[in-house]
């Protein structure tokens, strides 16, 4: 079974139609890449799978978004227990002003794990899957704020892993940071693909064909291609996508 | 001419840059000058002596021990540090009652002798009189006249600025009422304001939202006679009801009162500190499954305490420092305080309640200025923990 | 790899902990507004019944148990003007220093500094400054020069950080516009950044007319009569003022009975003097704000 499938989904904004009649599925355990020219929709349509667009005033959602087949805007679905099923992982770091340690444990203490040495084990585990452990296990009680971007931006990775989600939403995660930091990232992603299933939002198309499995371009709020990543970037079907790709426009 | 205008007004300008900073150094120099006065003012009423027996070993008394003597508290002069023999306390007033009319003169003019042959014969008496009354090369011991000193004001526990021989002007009643009063209108204003203000940033709707705002500004903008009044009418007698009180004013009146008026500061300065807590820290907590009550307190709230400390301290001062409001409804008894339900007197009400009454360039009238001077600095004070705490946060967010 | 055992009720607590928290927020807030609603309920209800146009135009009579307020009116307004003479032109000034002209960061955050303590001195210790400088030392004896100066300088800080921030959100660029055709820095600001700035400020000076209007602290000793029936001539002559009338109706009177009314009717004229004011400003801010909209 498919981990995601979106049903002819449309979204607005008050009036503005954001996302038109997108369907699409994604398969358990790979890394699905969304890309575009900015405002086309991807992030929007990101943000629909965990729910985070509900915040916004006056936004309308029709269509269904399913995630294990079940619909997550049916009445009844708890939008925090969807949330601690699909974690997320944001633009730029936003940690808490907390030291490094509450920052990983705030998703388990918030969904009630009281339990002290679940928790310290469960911190070092995701702090090693960030491949962070190391350089802040000597400092776990400092402020995040103390760290890097980059290591900021794992920090986050860590936290949304913390909770064990089993989807991994990425809005272009790396693009904040520099050469070096944004190829941690990418290499992190890789690994966890193991673990999750992984859709990242991304503006840069080597990022994309580097890490993922899928890609999908979107333009103007329709999705214009999804396919494979090596048939989107070597042999893609559309010509708007064959444009955008080429850099002919974007 | 046009660079010339273009000079003359940026000279203008900056004249009025620093015309706040000016009046600061005003305030301060002339409420200094005033109230220093207070120390160079003798602690017997000026013009006035204490005579006593010559046998009498004691040569000082402070303002207390002089009140106390005259009120008949202290009734022996081993208890000041003198002999095993009573005290008898002389006014002018008890003239007549040791001498007859024919004694003392019709003009009085043998009114001194009398009085000192009187001291001179009566081994515990204490006589309060003009010095210019008592007869040159009299044979008496004279009280030492010493200025009032910085220990009796400001460790002095009696508030007491027209008791005669000795005026005590123990701020101590004073400070520890304001303090009071301040501290239980904030403890009441703050579960009210941080609950206003997170239901305003965080909960309302806009709608909902926009109908409070201009609540909280009309609640700022209202008086504080009217608040005062209001208090006076409905508060006072409500409390009276209530606590089986001998009087409704109170300081629990005056803290209400002040929770009231100081609501609205702690709302302002809360509400916007919380607004300005970024949105993706809000996100990041909701994405990993908190609720939005759960990303209030353990994001939003901690990450914009510095704002919130600001508000609240900025509350504190509004309380110290109201005047009119508190005048009204605390029943301004100088008294140190031992419950929230008996009447007390905050600095700024005895300011606004005595300085009518006090003869200018008097002791009092310069105690009065010295309140001022410590209201101002207390509030002084409270301005530069504001500033320092939101200049932290500052700092920490960026 | 330990997955985490997530206690099955939790979710359901912390939706309910919610919800009762976002009730009591919401009881504390309705709360405030039955507040606000009793004060102005009670005193319009109560104070309603007193006003007449006898009550708004006659001097107070019979040791100030009958007759009206028209004394402590006209005082009022002209302390309100008295004060805006004073602290307008000054504020203004220093807030376009402020914000057009200190180039040092340490002047403008001194200065800063010196206006947010000034705001923060409470008004009974202005009293007492304007009673030594004003009415002592300066000779003025308790008079409307005497109370407009100190009520100015009470309004000060007010009027420069409001004159400030308007000018803050104007943006560099506009500046930098006019400045690259050729005008000077006064044209700039007399031309462009005044007019622009204009709306904001003249908001935040009705507000501190406001402000003004209510204190009552400030004037004890530098003006306020306790009676003084006429109109004053000059202005080194006493006035009586609303909110010391008020205070001196509802707390020292000799016949409660007939004074009570009174006491009404003053706190009413007060509280809709305020009202107006910022129903004034609202109303104000709202229509400029949907001017720079248009445009």
């Amino acid at each position: 079974m498919e981990k995601i499938e979106a049903k002819d989904v449309n979204f607005y904004y008050g009036s503005f139609h954001a996302l038109k009649g997108i369907s699409m599925e994604i398969p358990q355990n790979k890394v699905v890449a969304f890309i575009g020219p900015s405002g086309c929709g991807k992030s929007t349509f990101l943000r629909l799978f965990n729910r985070m667009n509900d915040l916004i005033p006056g936004a309308r959602l029709e269509g269904e978004i399913c995630i294990d087949g079940k619909n997550i805007y049916a009445p009844g679905i708890q939008v925090d227990e969807l949330r601690k099923e699909v974690g997320m992982v944001f633009q730029r770091p936003n940690p808490f002003p907390k030291s490094i340690f509450d920052n990983v444990a705030y998703g388990l203490r918030v969904n009630g794990i009281k339990d002290k040495s679940f928790i310290a084990h469960r911190v070092e585990e995701a702090l090693r899957g960030a491949a962070l452990w190391e350089e802040v296990k000597d400092k776990l009680n400092a402020s995040a704020y103390a760290l890097s971007g980059g290591q900021q931006q794992r920090l986050c990775i860590a936290r949304a892993m913390a909770v064990s989600p089993s989807v991994l939403l990425m809005d272009e995660p790396a693009s904040a940071l520099d050469p070096i930091s944004t190829a941690k990232v990418e290499e992190l992603i890789c690994e966890l693909r193991n673990e999750v299933t992984i859709v990242i939002v991304t503006h840069n198309m080597q990022q994309a064909s580097r890490v993922s499995d899928k890609t999908a371009f979107f333009y103007m709020g329709e999705m214009v291609e999804y396919d494979d990543t090596k048939v989107i970037f070597t042999n893609p079907h559309k010509e708007a996508t064959q444009n955008y790709i080429t850099g002919r426009f974007g | 001419m046009k660079k010339f205008l273009e000079k003359a007004v940026k000279w203008l300008l900056t004249a009025s840059g620093f015309v706040t900073s000016v009046v600061i150094l005003l305030i301060i120099g002339f409420l200094f000058t005033e109230g220093a006065g207070l120390f160079r003012e003798p602690v017997v009423e000026e013009g006035y002596v204490l005579a006593l027996n010559r046998e009498n070993p004691v040569s000082t008394l402070t303002a207390a021990e002089i009140k106390a003597v005259f009120d008949e508290d202290v009734t022996n002069w081993k208890d000041l540090g003198g002999d095993d023999m009573e005290i008898v306390p002389f006014r002018l007033e008890d003239a007549d009652k040791y001498f007859t009319q024919e004694q003392l003169g019709a003009q009085y003019e043998h009114a001194g002798a009398a009085i000192a042959s009187l001291v001179a014969s009566t081994p515990g008496m204490i006589a309060f009189v003009p010095g210019s009354m008592v007869p040159e090369g009299a044979d008496l011991n004279l009280i030492e006249d010493k200025n009032i000193s910085a220990g009796e004001v400001f460790g002095g526990k009696e508030w007491f600025p027209t008791a005669t021989p000795a005026p005590l002007f123990g701020i101590l009643p004073l400070l520890a009422g304001t303090l009071w009063v301040s501290l239980f209108a904030i403890l009441f204003a703050l579960p009210f304001g941080i609950s206003i203000a997170v239901y305003m940033s965080e909960v309302a709707s806009p709608k909902v939202r926009n109908f409070l705002k201009p609540v909280i500004e009309l609640l700022n903008g209202i008086p504080s006679v009217v608040y005062g009044f209001f208090g006076l009418i409905i508060i006072v007698p409500l409390l009276q009801q209530v606590f089986g009180l001998p009087v409704g004013e109170s300081g629990l009146a005056g803290s209400i009162v002040l929770a009231i008026m100081a609501l609205p500061t702690i709302v302002t300065v809360a509400e916007d500190a919380m607004r300005n807590c970024p949105r993706t820290l809000r996100e990041a907590s909701l994405a990993l499954g908190a609720t939005k009550w759960q990303t209030i307190y353990k994001v939003v709230i901690p990450s914009s305490m510095s704002g919130i400390a600001s508000g609240v301290v900025l509350g504190i001062g509004r309380a110290v420092g109201e005047t009119m409001a508190v005048l009204m409804v605390t029943g301004n008894a100088a008294v140190i305080p031992t419950s929230i339900l008996e009447p007390l007197r905050t600095i700024p009400a005895t300011i606004a309640a005595e300085l009518g009454e006090a003869p200018a360039g008097g002791a009092h009238y310069q105690s009065l200025f010295l309140l001022g001077v410590i209201l101002f600095f207390i509030t002084f004070f409270i301005n530069m923990c504001v500033e320092f705490i939101s200049s932290r946060g500052r700092a920490k967010n960026s | 790899m330990s997955t985490p055992a997530y206690p099955k009720d939790f979710s359901m607590k912390k939706r309910r902990s919610q919800k009762v928290a976002f009730i009591v927020f919401r009881v504390l807030s309705l709360l405030i507004v039955l507040i606000l609603f009793a004060i102005l309920g009670f005193i319009i209800y109560k104070g309603a019944g007193v006003i007449s146009w006898d009550f708004l135009s006659k001097a107070p009579s019979d040791g100030m148990t009958a007759g009206g307020i028209f004394p402590a009116i006209v005082g009022t307004l002209l302390l309100m003007l008295g004060s805006a003479i004073v602290a307008f032109p000054v504020g203004i000034m220093s807030g376009i220093y402020m914000n057009e002209y200190a180039s040092r960061g340490w002047v403008v955050k001194f200065i800063r500094l010196m206006t947010n303590n000034l705001s923060g001195v409470p008004s009974i210790v202005f009293g007492l400054f304007g009673m030594a400088l004003f009415v002592k030392y300066l000779g003025f004896g308790d008079s409307i020069l005497a109370g407009s100066l100190t009520l100015g300088l009470l309004s000060l800080p007010l009027v420069i950080r409001t004159t400030e921030e308007a000018l803050k959100d104007i943006p560099a660029g506009i500046r930098e516009g006019s400045l690259a055709l050729g005008a000077t820095k006064l044209q700039t600001i007399w031309k462009v950044v005044l007019p622009m700035g204009m709306p904001r400020i003249i908001t935040g000076l009705i507000l501190s007319l406001g402000r003004v209007s209510g204190e009552t602290a400030p004037i004890l000793f530098t003006c306020a009569a306790y009676f003084f029936p006429q109109l004053p001539a000059s202005i080194f002559d006493q006035c009586m003022a609303l909110p010391y009338h008020l205070y001196v109706i509802s707390t020292s009177g000799t016949d409660i009975e007939a004074q009570q009314p009174i006491a009404y009717g003053t706190a009413l004229v007060l509280i809709v003097i305020v009202l107006v004011i910022n129903l004034l400003a609202g109303v104000l801010r709202r229509h400029f704000e949907n001017r720079l909209k248009m445009k």
